[in-house]
């Protein structure tokens, strides 16, 4: 088993090394197929890790060698196989695969697909890195990975400029989070002289409640999981991120690398359970964001724009869940969004194809009988997304929302309101883009066609997860067994037993409530949404606290005031005064001074043996009556 | 060494000044190279004799040790500054050290 685990980073890097190192030569088809051809691979490997581990509740443990030693210090680089990362082990690969399969068709025409797939296959590298990693210092080699890989792909079409300003933007952002992670293992270094994630765990179970160093540790570390995954205040990336191709963003930034903040939080989640302040703080982040989230969506127009702040709020509502403890709750969340948000965003990308690389939705309408195929699949990643049931994100969201209503009636009540903004902002899409009358943009637009087969069918394999993968888990009303609590529960035995139990579980009427009441909204909801869009009306413009919400908040008006203006003043200052005036200044002082000297000091080399010989004996009477003096 | 010792020893330093002295005069005030090569050596061999004159007033003869050694590195420096010099005579015609500044360019 432990030579699967190697094998499984193996494989990427060679098809990263391969594509990379050959991309100016490599037929352009063949580079997508060699690189999907990996991650098959991988996902083989990985179905058989997931096997062993959740046949045997054993962990894996490969160590590769030891990468620091110096002193006391010693830092292995290490791999662990445990539920926990067979699961993220099964997401990554298994979504990878699908999407690198679509990429073969949305990437077609790009003269870099080459490029494209040798980063893709680094992402899954990395990625794979991060998840397999048992130990903090490695997870950061993934983390910074995947974030390399993220800015690279962001920036993918670098000859717009504008692609490349976004993605500086997402390494910056994420760099301040970054600070806040390494900081975090710096303290978790000095406190429990390791880094090992699992060794860090048994020893920080005997600390006290609320330790003061538990807390800045985990406040660290979620600075960490804010900038990753995209929390107030370090969310603007995620939406400018939209600039790389839509498979990046359905892989990298929907399903699989901003959930990596949710991961780390829930590796670690012994630290977390024992410093109440923290999880505090997740929820209030994770409840803001999902709303901040959830209200922006509702009001933009870029197809994508709307999937990448749904993305944020998606990624809230997980905070909140592991903010309320149910670290299950959010990695189950976790799992369905990662099928249904790359469905939306493989959907959204077919669409992006039809029509030519038009992203408004006020340009579309009439899709449903135009790309009746993607039509379909966007439907059933919306009605997934929107927590309707039978499918996926139903199942999900109602874990998250019983754990939000044992909290108490408010909490619950402010979640289920939260988790209702989904379902307006993706039937709004929904029924603009493909119900909607044919806007004249598109009635001009001749060249519609449906995607190919080799990009709807990862969309229909995925649409197929979307709508059963809820089903592991049913809710507590229907069923005693909680498939996917008990797979993870070995993972999280430790937080649960550190935590006083919750009271008595909630009765069966209020269970009834929480799973009546949402689904009423849900269905008075989208009549609404179609009553006021299916229409042919032109889309209004926001106005007054709508203005608001369509201008994000202006938070990225805020930063700019607050953080670019001023940096970028000082910086100016630096340029202009400090570096062309003094430092030059000095600088060409001492040229100028070495130049006016030599001059002078030219006119002793005369060049006469004469004139040389005496200034010599001169020279030697001078030291010898010097030396007299003295 | 009496014979040696026979002459006081402030003569021997006197007189080996006075050579020195014409020596660096010499340097100083000739233009013929060859001139000054000879008052360099003439410098020479008025420390070498003080040399031996102090050796042989101590009995001890390191110092007439140094003075053969010192004879050994003058003959060298003779034979390289002189072919030096052959070779200055053969470009210029001339071994007037004035004309040497053109080497400046």
């Amino acid at each position: 088993m432990e030579i699967l685990s190697i094998l499984l980073l193996v494989f990427p890097f060679l098809g990263f090394l391969t594509i990379g190192l050959l991309q100016k030569r490599m037929n352009r088809n063949l580079s997508g197929i060699l690189a999907s051809a990996v991650i098959f691979i991988n996902l083989i490997l990985a179905g058989v890790l997931f096997g062993y581990v959740s046949s045997s509740n054993l962990t894996v443990e490969t160590n590769l060698f030891d990468w620091i030693q110096f002193s006391n210090i010693t830092i292995p680089f290490a791999l662990s196989v445990d539920r926990l990362s067979a699961l993220m082990l099964l997401i990554v690969n298994g979504i990878g695969l699908l999407i690198h399969i679509y990429s073969i068709g949305y990437m077609k025409e790009d003269e870099g697909v080459n490029r494209f797939f040798s980063y893709l296959n680094l992402f899954i590298f990395f990625m794979l890195i991060l998840v397999l990693s048992s130990n903090y210092l490695c997870l950061f080699i993934g983390w910074e990975g995947v974030g390399l890989c993220s800015y690279l792909l962001i920036g993918f079409w670098f000859k717009d400029h504008a692609n490349n300003d976004a993605a500086k933007k997402a390494f910056i952002m994420n760099r301040i989070g970054d600070l806040g992670f390494l900081l975090g293992i710096f303290i978790l270094f000095t406190t429990f002289k390791t880094l090992n994630i699992s060794e860090i765990a048994a020893k920080a179970s005997l600390m006290p409640s609320g330790d003061l160093t538990l807390t800045a540790i985990t406040l660290c570390l979620f600075v960490g999981a804010m900038g990753k995954s995209a929390q107030i205040p370090l969310f603007t990336w995620l939406p400018d991120a939209m600039a790389g191709p839509t498979p990046v963003s359905a892989l990298i930034h929907a399903a699989t690398m901003v959930t990596a903040g949710i991961y780390l939080v829930a590796r670690s989640s012994v630290l977390f359970v024992l410093s109440p302040v923290t999880m505090n703080i997740i929820l209030v982040v994770g409840a803001v964001t999902a709303l901040v989230g959830g209200l922006i969506a509702i009001f933009q127009n870029d197809i994508k724009k709307i999937l990448a702040y749904s993305t944020v709020s998606q990624l809230g509502f997980m905070f909140m869940g592991l903010g309320l403890g149910s670290f299950s709750g959010a990695m189950f969340h976790l799992t369905t969004h990662a099928f249904f948000k790359a469905l939306l965003f493989l959907g959204a990308g077919s669409v992006i194809h039809a029509l030519g690389n038009e992203q408004d939705i006020r340009k579309m309408g009439g899709l449903r009988k135009k790309i009746p195929f993607t039509f379909a699949l966007f439907t059933i990643g919306t009605i997934a997304i929107s927590g309707i049931p039978p499918f996926a994100g139903f199942f999900s969201k109602e874990v998250i929302l019983t754990a939000a209503f044992e909290q108490g009636l408010g909490m619950g009540v402010l979640a289920t309101s939260i988790s209702l903004l989904t379902t307006i902002y993706m039937f709004r899409l929904l029924f603009i883009a493909f119900f909607k009358p044919e806007s004249k943009e598109l009635k001009a637009n001749h060249h519609v066609h449906e995607s190919p087969k080799v990009m709807l069918y990862p969309m229909a394999i995925l649409a197929v997860f979307s709508v059963i993968a809820g089903f592991v888990q049913l809710p507590k009303l229907f069923s005693e067994t909680q498939g996917f609590d008990n797979f993870l529960s070995p993972i999280f035995a430790k937080a649960t037993s550190l935590v006083p139990a919750a009271g008595p579980g909630l009765d069966v009427q209020t269970e009834w409530m929480i799973f009546g009441v949402p689904l009423a909204f849900i269905g008075l909801l989208v009549l609404m949404t179609y009553n006021l869009f299916v229409n042919d009306n032109e889309i209004s413009e926001a106005k007054g606290i709508a203005n608001v919400f369509s201008n994000k908040f202006y938070f990225d008006e805020i930063y700019d005031f607050c953080i670019v203006k001023p940096v970028g003043f000082i910086s100016d200052l630096f340029r202009e005064f400090i570096d062309q005036t003094i430092i030059n200044g000095i600088i060409n002082g001492i040229g100028n001074g070495t130049l006016f000297v030599g001059k002078r000091l030219r006119r002793l080399q005369t060049g006469n043996v004469g004139f040389y010989l005496t200034i010599m004996v001169l020279s030697i009477i001078a030291i010898l009556f010097f030396n007299i003096i003295l | 060494m009496e014979q040696i010792q026979t002459i006081p020893l402030q003569y021997y330093i006197l007189f080996c000044s006075a050579l020195f002295s014409i020596g660096v005069i010499g340097v100083l005030a000739k233009r013929n190279a060859l001139v000054i090569f000879m008052s360099v050596e003439l410098m020479l061999n008025s420390a070498n004799l003080l040399l031996t004159a102090f050796s042989a007033y101590r009995n001890d003869p390191a110092g007439q040790i140094f003075v053969f050694f010192i004879m050994v590195v003058a003959a060298a420096e003779v034979a390289i500054g002189l072919a030096l010099l052959v070779v200055v005579y053969r470009s210029t015609k001339t071994i007037d050290i004035n004309a040497l500044n053109r080497l400046k360019n």
